[in-house]
């Protein structure tokens, strides 16, 4: 069924995404060290789960009826972190220790240390195959909880990610729902020279799987797709999210350099004076 | 002689009736590793996911992260090396409820030759941390094992060989098994053979040959891998001054190493013999003369006990 968004909840989320990319970029200048660019790229479909879509508690982060969400893709773990921080999964001065040792917060997702962690990952191509046995799971205990799973583009190198996009289908996970980082890099460069992916739409479709895509920066756009997607049975969907890397600071945007170095003290301020000066505008804006 | 996959497939039925968060998954070797058995009593908690291991262990992970007890199966050189980063991610770094079920483990698989044949599984496994690793050496304790996988939360792994083997338990003897507690099968005073898996069986041949030379050996059944029983081994090693492991297994990491460790942690020096695959690939060829040729047999057994006992 698809909802109506209005435009003030639309407004107030893109608000979020950019204090969620705030945060990604404080964390990452403190840390010293992680990934800027996939993070970024990440952030509105992840703020659009969290904050609006899915069906989960902070309080009670094992919540056996809860929706999951898997970031199979593990090194856009800043987004995460700074989203389950700001839904109170555990407190905002645990992102000040990002990568820290005795810290909460891992360098890739760890589900044994933080809260909200549904899957430990970092090593990619896991993650699809961990949401299929999530989703066997809700059909085999009648539940209606639905699984989410980001994955990057540059992962669906991997050979086990389309072991499991055949698996899903097979098994008509319509309880499944994979989101594609579409953002045209990775660390080696640009991923149809890597290794080519195009047509995604076709390989997907020809593994028997709902294709959806969108502006992966356009949060109206990705809640709709999600509707699309909860109104389809039988198969799986995947949402193909066209996305920039760095999205949101200038000198980041489809900059590959930024794949996995945080920026320095210029560019720190540099990146938070843009993204304040956004945050101001679309706050005027409502 | 019974065959202890159909041991495994026969109580994965019996505790699925009990337990039902029991789950099992294969990839395209249920008709092998018998978990067809599983599958037919209990179709809707079973997933045949096709020829694509790496898919069925993290599949594996997710299920038992939703409260399932996970059993994945297949042959053991598919189970563990193909799926080594799956198993360290989703399952050991996780301490995911899931089991690793692999059968034909070890070189008497046989005709398949060293594509199929697994011996470096148990080291691969033992080095995870979390991970405990078990081989069970007839076909009522791999029974009884299984059970204790069930009832026993965590990460674990397992290896039956492909072959029959002789019974060496009754079920009542076995009441008290515990993971991580070795089992003295026979006494004796002069050496201890620690073997584990197929190797329990030819070492308890070997014992009686020995008996006949006059040399009172003790057999132990070190079942678990890991947790190693330390105790155990320094109590042999004390009581009856020389040790001899045994394993169907690269002597690199298995069984071998694990006492050799304890024995060292614990400075403890002894006559000391790792009796496995000496850090090679074997062949083609029928079990028996390959254990014969590789130097896996009672023969070995008693010839090697003589050696080191009277040098």
């Amino acid at each position: 069924m698809m909802k109506n968004y209005d435009g003030e909840i639309i407004r107030k989320l893109e608000i979020m995404a950019v204090k969620i990319r705030k945060k990604i970029i404080k964390m990452l200048y403190r840390a010293k060290s992680g990934h800027p660019g996939g993070s970024l790229s990440t952030v509105d479909a992840i703020v659009a789960l969290y904050f609006l879509y899915m069906n989960h508690n902070p309080k009670n982060p094992n919540d056996s009826n809860r929706d999951r969400f898997i970031l199979s893709k593990g090194h856009a773990a800043p987004a995460l972190y700074a989203t389950l921080a700001e839904l109170g999964y555990f407190s905002h001065v645990e992102l000040n220790n990002l990568r820290n040792m005795n810290c909460m917060l891992q360098g890739h997702p760890a589900c044994l240390c933080t809260p909200g962690i549904e899957a430990s990952t970092g090593s990619l191509g896991h993650g699809l195959s961990f949401a299929n046995g999530v989703a066997l799971a809700a059909k085999l205990d009648k539940k209606d909880y639905k699984t989410y799973v980001m994955l990057g583009d540059g992962e669906t190198n991997e050979g086990q990610i389309w072991e499991a996009a055949a698996a899903a289908s097979h098994y008509k996970l319509d309880n499944v729902t994979a989101f594609i980082d579409r953002n045209f890099l990775q660390i080696d460069g640009n991923t149809e020279k890597i290794m080519r992916l195009e047509s995604i739409r076709d390989r997907w479709s020809s593994f028997g799987w709902n294709v959806i895509e969108i502006d992966g920066h356009d949060i109206k756009k990705i809640l709709e797709a999600l509707d699309e997607a909860d109104g389809n049975y039988n198969s799986p969907t995947v949402i193909i999210l066209n996305t920039i890397k760095g999205k949101g600071v200038s000198f980041m945007e489809n900059n590959v350099d930024f794949h996995g170095v945080p920026p320095n003290e210029m560019e720190y301020n540099l990146a938070i004076e843009e993204l304040d000066t956004l945050q101001k505008k679309l706050e005027a804006s409502i | 002689m019974v065959n202890p996959r159909n041991a495994y497939g026969q109580k994965l039925v019996e505790l699925g009736k009990k337990y039902s968060n029991l789950v099992v998954l294969d990839a395209d070797l249920s008709k092998s590793t018998k978990t067809i058995l599983f599958a037919k009593e209990f179709p809707d908690r079973f997933f045949e996911m096709g020829i694509a291991e790496a898919n069925m262990i993290s599949t594996a992970a997710g299920l038992a992260s939703c409260g399932k007890i996970a059993f994945a199966s297949t042959f053991a050189v598919f189970a563990t090396g193909r799926v080594y980063d799956q198993i360290r991610m989703d399952v050991a770094y996780s301490k995911s409820n899931v089991k690793i079920f692999a059968t034909h483990g070890g070189i008497s698989v046989g005709k398949d030759g060293a594509s199929h044949q697994m011996i470096e599984d148990i080291a691969l496994m033992r080095v995870l941390p979390n991970m405990t690793v078990i081989a069970p050496s007839d076909a009522v304790q791999t029974g009884k094992i299984v059970e204790l996988m069930v009832e026993n939360d965590g990460p674990m792994y397992a290896r039956i060989g492909r072959a029959d083997a002789p019974i060496i338990y009754e079920e009542n003897n076995l009441q008290n098994l515990k993971l991580g507690e070795g089992l003295i099968v026979e006494d004796g005073a002069d050496i201890t053979i620690i073997a584990c898996g197929t190797m329990v069986d030819s070492a308890l041949d070997a014992q009686k040959t020995l008996k006949s030379k006059g040399i009172d050996t003790r057999i132990v059944d070190m079942h678990t891998i890991k947790p190693i029983d330390k105790k155990l081994i320094i109590k042999c090693a004390k009581e009856t001054g020389s040790i001899i492991t045994a394993e169907e297994h690269s002597i690199i990491g298995g069984l071998g190493s694990a006492v050799a460790e304890t024995l060292m942690d614990n400075n403890i020096s002894i006559k000391f013999l790792r009796m496995g695959i000496n850090d090679r690939f074997c062949e083609s060829g029928d079990p028996k003369d390959l254990l014969e040729k590789y130097g896996l047999n009672q023969k070995h057994m008693v010839k090697n006990v003589i050696n080191l006992i009277r040098n």
